[in-house]
């Protein structure tokens, strides 16, 4: 089968943020960067699927900066067969601009099935995956949990609010992948040796009209500093009265 | 002044509660232009219609009613199609949905097909002339943005309870309309597996209970749903680990891979506040803690903590929290 998975570079989400000078930006500095968690998985889905039918070929595509590249490698150290980045000075703000851009190359790809991780740590928005297969006029599961795909069809499982729904769909199809479907494995010195000859295609993205920036980006406020009540089973009173009384949650 | 179009969700045969919350905000949103309209889109199978005068209750003057067999479950191609076909001819400056799951899904349809601007999961929206300001959370709750979107219409879906349902009644005039059939493939629903009955969604609840790898085997996850049934209408959540564990369905996962919550009261059994779980319920408005270890970073964000055994903690509270409620 033919898979992309399309990935996004963002910074390690365990880093604790400060704000550029600029007042609309993180202050990158000393940030480490990899392939985002969610685009992570669907990398690793793309490749056991392929592996599950012994057979097939897998492409990652990214958009931005030259900096990309890095995580184009390193999915195709993990296993993906080529890559495709699609030149811009920056990820714009608006995700149907990116969808564009990803719809018009993914369009003359001949993929049986497109992968997006179900949103991005950065912009947290979940738009680009379900947009870009919108512009492609093809089926769309947005964040399944659970995922197979044989025969040129798939099933997939989508977690609702307190129920789960399990559907069927034809391929060509794209799929934002939520967590639970597969950890992406480490890549090997073999895989990270064979990756630095497999090839990598850079073009400009055909970005569509970016219709909003970034005003201002800002920590959210702090919270009060905690407080221990007590130790043990004898601080349960007190603990049941501040509920009561301070708190009005009883 | 300008109309807004809203997504008034419904799972079975009613509106939930993200559809009122989206409701109130197209409402302000409506108001802050100088008064416009407010048009709320009511989609599912026959009977759905039955419901409309309740987004009255919320704000709307119009509910459009689409009914259909085929909305019996969620058909997201031809309910993304409905609403961007309403768009387009009832020229609307903004088209709210719920970052719900289906709104996540509808959304980014939506805004393709109209070739709109959309902004996600937001917490604050503001008019100024010809653009719009919304606040939304990015980099898992971590920092606050704020975006300047130009041109109508404008896709934004609200963040499930930051924007509290309120009731400004009125008689909403009720219209119906047609159900725009999916052209193409679509994905087809062969099951919709309900959850634990009896609690709430975890992004619905104002108390959710939730353990961790502190309560040391899963059997003892007892111990969390007894509390949360003393407290009454709690939901459970867990920890990534205990998720990964299998003791608990990734489904309860709180935290940045997994649900974001904010509930009125967030307990923390035998958690120890690894910044992936603070991600996902450091919003709470009061947050209580119980762990054996007092240099946990949970006890950092913690309004009331108590250093202790959860085995032994937790029961006596639970007996407590029963007894004060009894009292009421």
């Amino acid at each position: 089968m033919k898979i992309a998975v399309c990935i996004k570079r963002t910074p390690d989400s365990e880093s604790r943020f400060k704000i550029a000078p600029s007042g609309s930006s993180i202050d990158e500095t000393g940030l480490k960067f990899d392939i985002d968690d969610f685009a992570g998985y669907a990398v690793e889905a793309a490749l056991q699927i392929n592996e599950k039918a012994g057979g097939g070929e897998s492409v990652v595509i990214a958009l931005g900066p030259d900096n990309v590249q890095e995580s184009l490698r390193k999915a195709m150290s993990m296993g993906v067969d080529r890559a495709v980045h699609l030149k811009a000075d920056a990820v714009p703000a608006d995700g149907i601009a990116i969808a564009k851009a990803l719809a018009a190359e993914l369009a003359q790809g001949g993929y049986d099935l497109i992968l997006f991780g179900k949103h991005s740590f950065d912009a947290s928005s979940g738009v680009v995956g379900t947009a870009t297969a919108e512009l492609l006029g093809i089926p769309c599961v947005t964040a399944a949990s659970e995922l197979s795909v044989a025969n040129g069809q798939g099933t997939a499982r989508r977690e609702l609010e307190g129920a789960a729904e399990l559907v069927t769909f034809s391929l060509p199809a794209v799929v934002t992948i939520d967590e639970g479907v597969a950890r992406p494995r480490y890549p090997s010195l073999k895989g990270i040796m064979a990756a630095k000859k497999k090839p990598l295609e850079s073009k400009a993205a055909n970005l569509g009209a970016v219709r909003m920036s970034v005003q201002k980006m800002e920590l959210p406020p702090d919270r009060p500093a905690g407080r221990i009540i007590g130790e043990g089973v004898a601080a349960v009173p007190e603990l049941v009265r501040l509920l009561q009384n301070e708190a009005k949650v009883i | 002044m300008a109309n807004i179009l809203v997504y008034a969700e419904s799972r079975g045969d009613a509106p939930r509660k993200i559809a009122f919350e989206a409701v109130t905000a197209a409402r302000a949103l409506a108001d802050a232009t100088g008064g416009g309209e407010v048009h709320a889109v009511l989609a599912g199978s026959a009977g759905i219609g039955e419901k409309a005068s309740l987004l009255g209750t919320y704000g709307a003057d119009v509910v459009l009613v689409a009914e259909s067999a085929e909305y019996a479950t969620f058909a997201r191609e031809s309910i993304a199609a409905t609403i961007a076909e309403r768009a387009k001819s009832g020229g609307y400056r903004a088209v709210v949905l719920g970052f719900s799951a289906q709104g996540r899904d509808l959304g980014p349809r939506v805004a393709a097909r109209l070739d709109a601007p959309i902004v996600s999961d937001v917490t604050e929206i503001s008019v100024s002339g010809e653009s719009l300001t919304v606040k939304h959370p990015a980099y898992a709750n971590k920092v606050i943005v704020t975006l300047v979107i130009t041109g109508a219409p404008v896709v934004i879906s609200v963040r499930p309870s930051a924007f509290t349902a309120v009731e400004t009644p009125r008689e909403a005039r009720t219209e119906s309309l047609a159900a725009v059939p999916a052209t193409g493939a679509t994905i087809t629903v062969t099951e919709v597996k309900e959850g634990a009955k009896g609690r709430p969604d975890l992004g619905e609840a104002s108390i959710i209970v939730s353990g961790g790898r502190g309560l040391k085997a899963a059997e003892n996850f007892k111990l969390v749903e007894d509390l949360a049934d003393a407290f009454g209408h709690a939901a459970v959540g867990a920890t990534r680990a205990v998720t990964d564990d299998g003791w608990r369905p990734h489904s309860d996962q709180i935290g940045q891979t997994g649900r974001q919550v904010s509930p009125q009261l967030y307990v923390a059994v035998g958690i120890s506040g690894a910044i992936q779980h603070l991600a996902g319920m450091r919003t709470s408005k009061t947050i209580v803690a119980i762990n054996k270890d007092k240099e946990a970073p949970i006890f950092k964000v913690a309004d009331y903590g108590i250093v202790g055994d959860v085995l032994e903690v937790v029961p006596a509270l639970t007996a407590a929290v029963r007894d004060a409620r009894k009292g009421h």
